[in-house]
């Protein structure tokens, strides 16, 4: 069973209780943006085998969307993190490195 | 009668070179293909010794005359989603575009084990998918108009004609009645290992190399156009390539340069001990995610939907199989007594529409088919074929609409809703 720590409820929480959400950190594009743009914004996906950014919903909990790095090719979860960011903050930065140190 | 061919009809299988073995100690047969080291050029590498790329193979010397030909597999054959699957064949698809390549593909199957003289087991014994909701009799009513238009034969039937064809099913609920199925009758399952093993054996037979354990590591290219990969077992040369390896369709295009509208995620299935007959048709149920058919040596082949996550692990949750099983004994009392004998699970490519891209790619010479997701056993003839079109001339009828670029424009090719859990 996966486990996740919801930074918001400060549970580890069996993943039946939680919605896979995809990709994190994927750039917004709205009206006036290109074909292209759209396109990668939508529907190209990194899907590495390897480190994932991604996004994780508390359903049956607080109900709130959060972000997780996990690795794709050994389950290992290197922590979660708030969703009101852009990009992976340092400390996961570090675990991560530390993990393949 | 040049040497290869004379080398062909003698180890043609047939009831004759069984009896003949049989008188001779069984010395006399030969390895079904062989270990080939890799050259240093091909005009066609195809990446990927699962069942499309092999057929893909297999197709480029049936079809095109194209033989000098490496497939390279960085495990051994077969091992992949092929090797992995629950062999369902139907092609009782929505959309036009399915219905022509599926359609290709099941019609195919009927004739493999002849054309390949290699017994595929192809065993048409007809799949029912189960409606337990007004909305998916609508849903599959209409599949049942859009096939007859397209000229493949399904038929909505009643549920007392379900009863009758799966008489160990319980139609009355009670909470997931039967109110009636989508029946392709001759849809049905084959041999997934015999698949492989088959087209292997054809494609040595006509000169190609099979390279297992060799890993592609890297995509060359010069000026926009491919020139050749490096490999686990060195650089080898190739005028055109094509990748056709499923789960890691990302990983490969990422080497070469460019991206996929693709997530990996785990599928799951599991066999019962082996019990008499007692079922032979193949039943898909949608609502309660989960499907089952009973194999030739009588065990209970059960397959249910896929974990949410990115995973490229080849295990899946067992929540998910908690899931399937629950909801499959409430259909199919009688699966309540049965042991459980093995799981396993792989990892399928699954598209924004659930439908497959074999396409020309942003490097001149590169080809892909992939995203078959958890429905690609069916479609490995079939794809074979019109990949073997598509990197021998450039186009296929059977795979304009299936472009990587389709998404870009809006084109999708819609299977989300018939195909939920159906393989
Ligand atoms: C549990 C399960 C049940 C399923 N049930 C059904 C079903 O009932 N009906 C149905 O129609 N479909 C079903 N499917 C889907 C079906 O199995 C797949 O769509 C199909 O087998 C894909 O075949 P393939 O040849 O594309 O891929 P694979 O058989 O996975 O072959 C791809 C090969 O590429 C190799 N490879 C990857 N990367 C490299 C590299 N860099 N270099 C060299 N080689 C590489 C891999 O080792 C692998 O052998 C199921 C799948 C699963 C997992
Ligand atoms: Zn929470």
């Amino acid at each position: 069973m996966l486990i996740l720590n919801c930074p918001y409820c400060g549970r580890d929480v069996d993943e039946t209780d939680l919605h896979a959400g995809g990709e994190a950190h994927l750039k917004r594009f709205g009206p006036g943006s290109s074909d292209d743009e759209f396109e990668h914004y939508l529907f190209m996906r990194e899907n590495p085998k390897g480190v994932h950014f991604e996004r994780w919903r508390h359903v049956y909990g607080c109900g709130k969307w959060f972000l997780a790095a996990r690795n794709t090719a050994t389950l290992q979860v290197y922590g979660t993190y708030s969703a009101q960011t852009t990009e992976p903050p340092q400390h996961i930065l570090d675990a991560i490195k530390e993990a393949q140190a | 009668m040049d040497t290869s061919a004379k080398r062909s009809l003698l180890k043609r299988y047939s009831a004759f070179a069984v009896a003949r073995e049989a008188f001779r100690q069984h010395t006399g047969w030969t390895r079904a293909w062989g270990q080939a080291e890799p050259k240093s050029q091909y005009d066609v590498i195809v990446v990927g010794a699962g069942g499309h790329g092999l057929a893909t193979a297999y197709y480029l010397g049936k079809n095109f005359g194209i033989t000098n030909v490496a497939v390279l597999e960085k495990g051994w054959l077969g091992g992949g989603n092929t090797g992995r699957n629950t062999t369902i064949i139907r092609s009782n698809y929505l959309q036009d575009p399915s219905a022509a390549i599926y359609e290709k593909s099941r019609s195919l199957y009927e004739t493999m084990s002849q054309d390949l003289n290699y017994n595929v087991m192809f065993s048409p014994r007809g799949v029912m998918m189960l409606a337990q909701t007004q909305h998916e009799i609508r849903g599959y009513q209409r599949t049942a108009h859009a096939n007859s238009l397209q000229g493949v034969t399904t038929e909505w039937i009643s549920p007392e004609r379900v009863k009758e064809l799966c008489p160990i099913m319980n139609i009355d609920g009670p909470r997931y009645p039967v109110l009636g199925a989508l029946w392709q009758a001759r849809g049905g399952t084959a041999r997934h290992d015999a698949v492989a093993w088959g087209y292997a054996r054809a494609c040595a037979d006509m000169g190609m190399d099979i390279i297992q354990q060799c890993e592609v590591t890297g995509v060359q290219t010069n000026g926009g156009k491919v020139t050749g990969v490096s490999t686990t077992r060195g650089d080898i040369k190739c005028n055109k390539l094509a990748m056709v390896v499923a789960g890691h369709a990302s990983v490969l295009a990422q080497k070469a340069g460019f991206q996929l509208p693709i997530e990996s995620v785990a599928l799951q299935a599991l066999v019962s001990e082996p019990i008499k007959p007692c079922m032979d048709v193949v039943v898909m149920a949608n609502t309660v995610h989960g499907y089952l058919s009973q194999s030739d040596k009588g065990e209970m082949v059960i397959g249910g939907g896929t974990d949410g996550y990115n995973n490229y692990t080849q295990r899946g949750s067992f929540h998910h199989i908690e899931e399937t099983v629950r909801a499959l004994v409430e259909t199919f009392p009688i699966l309540g007594r049965l042991k459980m004998l093995r799981q396993w699970g792989g990892i399928v490519d699954v598209t924004g529409d659930r439908s497959p891209i074999l396409s020309a790619t942003p490097v001149e010479g590169v080809f892909v088919n992939c995203g078959w997701g958890t429905g690609g056993f069916k479609a490995i003839p079939g794809s074979g074929w019109a990949m073997a079109e598509l990197v021998a001339k450039g186009h296929s009828p059977l795979t304009e609409e299936f472009t990587m670029h389709r998404f870009r424009h809006g084109k999708f090719i819609d299977e989300s809703v018939a195909a939920g859990v159906a393989h």
